[in-house]
């Protein structure tokens, strides 16, 4: 697989299936790809450095209201692929002809093309590890390193054809002090620079000299907190875990059902959106549907829209907007506020200041309760200042408490969170999030 | 899989001391009724190759889904590469390491038995979804199975070969309930909390039959009880509980890695250290805990780890005494301690990282009326539905689907919403009773989540039930 040959290649992939596919038969195809470099760090030095050339296509065959999906690796070479392509289309042939009818099938018929690519040069992961670690001299680091390009692509035999390409990298490291007190830093973005690079670097080993000072253990009880950008995005990743789907609202499924029924509400200055044409995720999804520019979620602090699949809008007759099929946002934005970032702990006072949250669940999904950890560079504030380390503590609070009558306010800079996720592949999407003060959060052990 | 790639591999020229390749072929068909509608089908075909060098001392990995003898030699040029580069920073001198010549194969049960047809899967979960929808609070209801067969093989320069081939049968039962503001859901032991190798016959021993309609009546049985009440009280955990309990608070802080630092910067530490191996109390007298890659039908047995290493059963805790780590032959060697056969990638885009593979709590003698006749004040809990646990595996909450008082030695009025919470090095001090081989469930997850880069592996939980006492108990919101 060679980085130069992919688009040329899905197209090659793209003709076969148009001239493979029989009369009264339709196709649609993905293609999932990426050449990564990983590279993992530990104690300032390389723990395991590899590289990863997959592609994988997704091939849909729909014929008289069947159909089926046949996802296989392929070697990115269609000399090699061709026989492995043709026995994907003759066993999905066989596997819907046994099927019935689905009520709920939506595929796109309008031909939306695009093309994206955005691939500025990286340096080679070795160099890149290199400047790294001679950063890290005199420090414990650990992290992971994973840049390259990422590649989607949709065909159909309608002709559509839909191109995102990526080259990117995404660096996430924790210096740490001792035991579990450390200070975390993520650089992601398009364009290495290794004087950002150094910046962050920077701004590590200050806060970590703040985790040197004595650590002070809190009782369980309810405290005042601001809630940096990250560890919104822990919060946020709970409320896209089936909150704004479609299905799970119609269902009552999802943790914002109560919102939605105008049983709970939030702050007014509250508003979430899955804000496509700002993010990094691609503007189509996997059937082939064009997604809106913006889908406004909440507003108002009141539930306005849904991400709505074809799947979904099938079933539940509503209008879908380009979500995948599990309705989760992939350009998660969330308003600012009217609080400068550098006016933060001046409104916090005196409480927690909460650099990352960790392992979120529900303690109680309809009432959108939530349960987790503190983690890395989380301090006791006092009078605005940083005075000490906290020990990592559990919170168990509602989102409709936190967001809601307990909101103190929003910072008015937002920053844009590159998910890091490398789940089977390097995922592509993104939030851009304020930073949170809170009057009151529950913690309990 | 076929004797041509084997061939292809031993033809790769390389320069480095040791080379091997990771080959795996998995296929997968997803089946799923919802809310009585058929699914489409998911067919997975996943082939892939990781090819791995040892050269100046470093260790490189490279994978590839292009499997021909050309895409093979590439990774293998790309592996040792960055085995090279890698040498003068590496935290592990790979040249003082064994270079192992493994040779065996390893096959689940049923492996080879012909499986059921499409037909079959969709006319049995038509109808568990059809009995499930049997009362309009019903709101969402789904019958699904997940059925896989892998082939991996592992190759080394030094001459080793091992083939394992597996077959997974995962189904599922899920059923949602809505009336007055609230929702709850039963699931059969979890989300793909069925799990294990070997055909169909799975699906008795968990009583897939009929699951349908009694999970629809235990969700509207939820819908009318009371919140879970709050208070320090004995808890009885069911086996679809326990599992989560043993994987987080024992198969986690166990895992070598974790220990030695690696996944600081994700999946976290662990409040053991090394130097508790032979002397510390994890728990009571009652806690034996073992790793056991033997038990033929459990998620993930097998033969060898995926480096090489032979798999074999080892206490981990033994009356309730730390002995043993998590740890494969590269962290055992990094560690100083004797670990055990559990290096294992979920894929071969991965590399091989300490895994837990088969954790099980080994029975007691008590029998679940025993359990139950013991508790004056407490909580039956089953199949969970919420996890959390700290960054080094301590302070932990978890969540069950169904709760059960226990009042005065007798089984009462059923609570939604049960919770509780605790701390792993007090937690398991508490275990009070540990059931009967009777009361053993042999569980398992597919989605077990660690590492940079991620994967989600197969893991195999068997356990009783158990009681623990003085645990801090509560309740959803009132609603």
């Amino acid at each position: 697989m060679k980085p130069a040959n992919i688009e040329e290649y899905f197209n090659e992939v793209a003709a076969l299936l148009d001239r493979s596919v029989a009369p009264g038969e339709i196709y649609t195809c993905r293609l999932d790809a990426e050449i990564s470099d990983f590279v993992r760090l530990n104690r300032g030095k390389v723990r395991q450095p590899g590289t990863v050339a997959q592609c994988y296509l997704r091939l849909h065959l729909i014929a008289g209201g069947r159909h089926a999906e046949q996802c296989l690796t392929v070697a990115g070479d269609l000399g090699r692929d061709r026989v492995a392509i043709a026995a994907a289309l003759a066993t999905l042939r066989a596997t819907i002809a046994a099927l019935p009818e689905d009520p709920h099938l939506s595929f796109a018929t309008d031909i939306r093309p695009s093309r994206v690519i955005r691939s500025s040069p990286l340096p080679a992961g070795e160099e890149i590890v290199e400047t790294i670690l001679d950063a890290a001299d005199g420090v414990d680091l650990v992290g992971i390193y994973a840049g390259g390009p990422v590649y989607r692509g949709f065909a159909n035999s309608f002709g559509q054809r839909n191109w995102h390409e990526v080259r990117s990298f995404n660096l996430q490291w924790s210096l740490y002090h001792r035991a579990d007190k450390a200070v975390k830093t993520v650089y992601g973005g398009f364009e290495w620079a290794s004087e950002t690079f150094a910046a962050k670097m920077a701004g590590a080993r200050e806060r970590l000299a703040l985790l040197a000072r004595p650590s002070r253990s809190l009782q369980p009880g309810r405290y005042r907190a601001y809630l940096t950008p990250t560890a919104m995005e822990e919060i946020a990743g709970m409320l896209c875990w089936g909150g704004f789907s479609g299905r799970a609202l119609e269902t009552r499924q999802s943790c914002l059902f109560r919102l939605k029924d105008g049983a709970a509400a939030l702050d007014p200055s509250v508003a979430f959106a899955e804000n496509t044409a700002e993010g990094i995720a691609p503007a189509f999804q996997d059937e082939g549907f064009a997604r809106p520019q913006a889908v406004p979620l909440i507003t108002d602090g009141r539930m306005v829209g849904s991400l709505v699949s074809p799947r979904t809008a099938r079933e539940f007759a509503l209008a879908q907007n380009g979500a995948n099929a599990p309705e989760m946002p992939e350009s998660l934005d969330m308003a600012a506020g009217n609080l400068a970032s550098a006016d933060a702990l001046a409104a916090l006072d005196t409480g927690l200041y909460l650099g990352n949250l960790w392992y979120l669940n529900f303690s109680d999904r309809p009432a959108c309760r939530l349960t987790g950890m503190t983690r890395f560079a989380s301090f006791w504030v006092e009078g605005g200042k940083i005075v000490a380390p906290v020990d990592v503590m559990r919170f168990d609070d509602s989102v409709f408490r936190l967001l809601g009558d307990q909101l103190v306010g929003l910072t008015a800079e937002r920053e844009l969170l590159v998910n890091g996720d490398t789940y089977r592949e390097r995922n592509v999407s993104s939030m851009r999030l304020p930073g949170a003060v809170v009057r009151d959060m529950a913690f309990t052990l | 899989m076929s004797e041509e790639l084997i061939a292809d591999f031993r033809r790769l020229s390389c320069d480095a001391d040791f080379w091997s390749l990771r080959l795996t072929d998995e296929r997968a068909e997803s089946y799923a009724v919802r809310k009585s509608v058929a699914q489409p089908p998911v067919l997975l075909t996943d082939r892939g190759a990781m090819l791995t060098a040892h050269a100046a001392g470093g260790c490189g990995y490279a994978a590839t889904s292009d499997v021909s003898r050309a895409g093979l030699q590439s990774a293998l040029d790309r592996a040792a590469s960055w085995a090279r580069a890698a040498a003068p920073r590496s935290l592990i001198d790979f040249g003082a390491l064994p270079k192992p010549a493994p040779r065996g194969a390893y096959a689940s049960p049923d492996v080879d038995k012909p499986a059921w047809s499409q037909r079959d899967w969709y006319d049995l979960l038509a109808e568990e979804s059809r009995q499930a929808g049997c009362d309009p609070r019903i709101v969402d209801w789904e019958a699904t199975v997940e059925t896989r067969t892998a082939e991996h093989r592992y190759l080394t320069s030094t001459g080793g070969d091992v083939l394992q081939r597996y077959r997974f049968v995962m189904p599922g039962m899920s059923v949602t309930a809505h009336a007055d503001g609230d929702t709850q859901t039963r699931t059969l032991n979890g989300y793909r909390g069925l799990a294990q190798q070997g055909g169909e016959g799975m699906l008795d021993r968990f009583g897939f039959v009929g699951s349908g309609r009694r999970l629809a009546d235990e969700a509207l049985q939820l819908l009318l009880a009371p919140n879970c009440p709050a208070g320090t009280m004995d808890v009885l955990l069911l086996p679809d509980q326990m599992v989560l309990q043993i994987h987080e608070s024992i198969g986690h802080p166990l895992e070598l890695d974790r220990i030695l630092g690696d996944e600081r910067n994700f999946a976290g530490t662990s409040f053991v250290t090394l130097d508790m191996f032979g002397s510390y109390r994890y728990g009571s007298d009652l806690l034996n805990v073992c790793f056991d890659p033997t038990r033929p039908e459990e998620l993930a047995s097998y033969a060898f780890d995926d480096e090489g290493t032979p798999a074999e059963k080892a206490y981990l805790i033994r009356k309730g005494i730390l002995e043993r780590p998590l740890g494969g032959a590269i962290s055992q060697a990094r560690a100083g301690l004797a670990g055990v056969a559990n290096s294992r990638a979920d894929n071969w885009n991965r590399p091989p990282i300490d895994r837990m593979a088969n954790i099980n709590l080994e029975p007691g003698d008590a029998t679940l009326a025993d359990m139950i006749a013991g508790i004056e004040r407490g909580v039956l809990m089953s199949t969970n539905s919420s996890w959390s646990i700290d960054d080094s595996r301590n302070k932990f909450q978890f969540g069950c689907e169904w709760g059960q008082l226990i009042e005065n030695g007798k089984l009462t009025a059923v609570v939604k919403n049960p919770n509780y919470r605790g701390i792993s090095a007090n937690f398991w001090r508490n275990l009070t009773r540990v059931g009967e081989a009777a009361t053993m469930q042999v569980l398992g997850t597919p989605y077990c989540g660690k590492g940079e880069p991620s994967q989600v592996i197969r893991v195999g939980h068997a356990s009783p039930a158990c009681v623990f006492a003085a645990v801090d108990v509560f309740g959803g919101d009132a609603s």
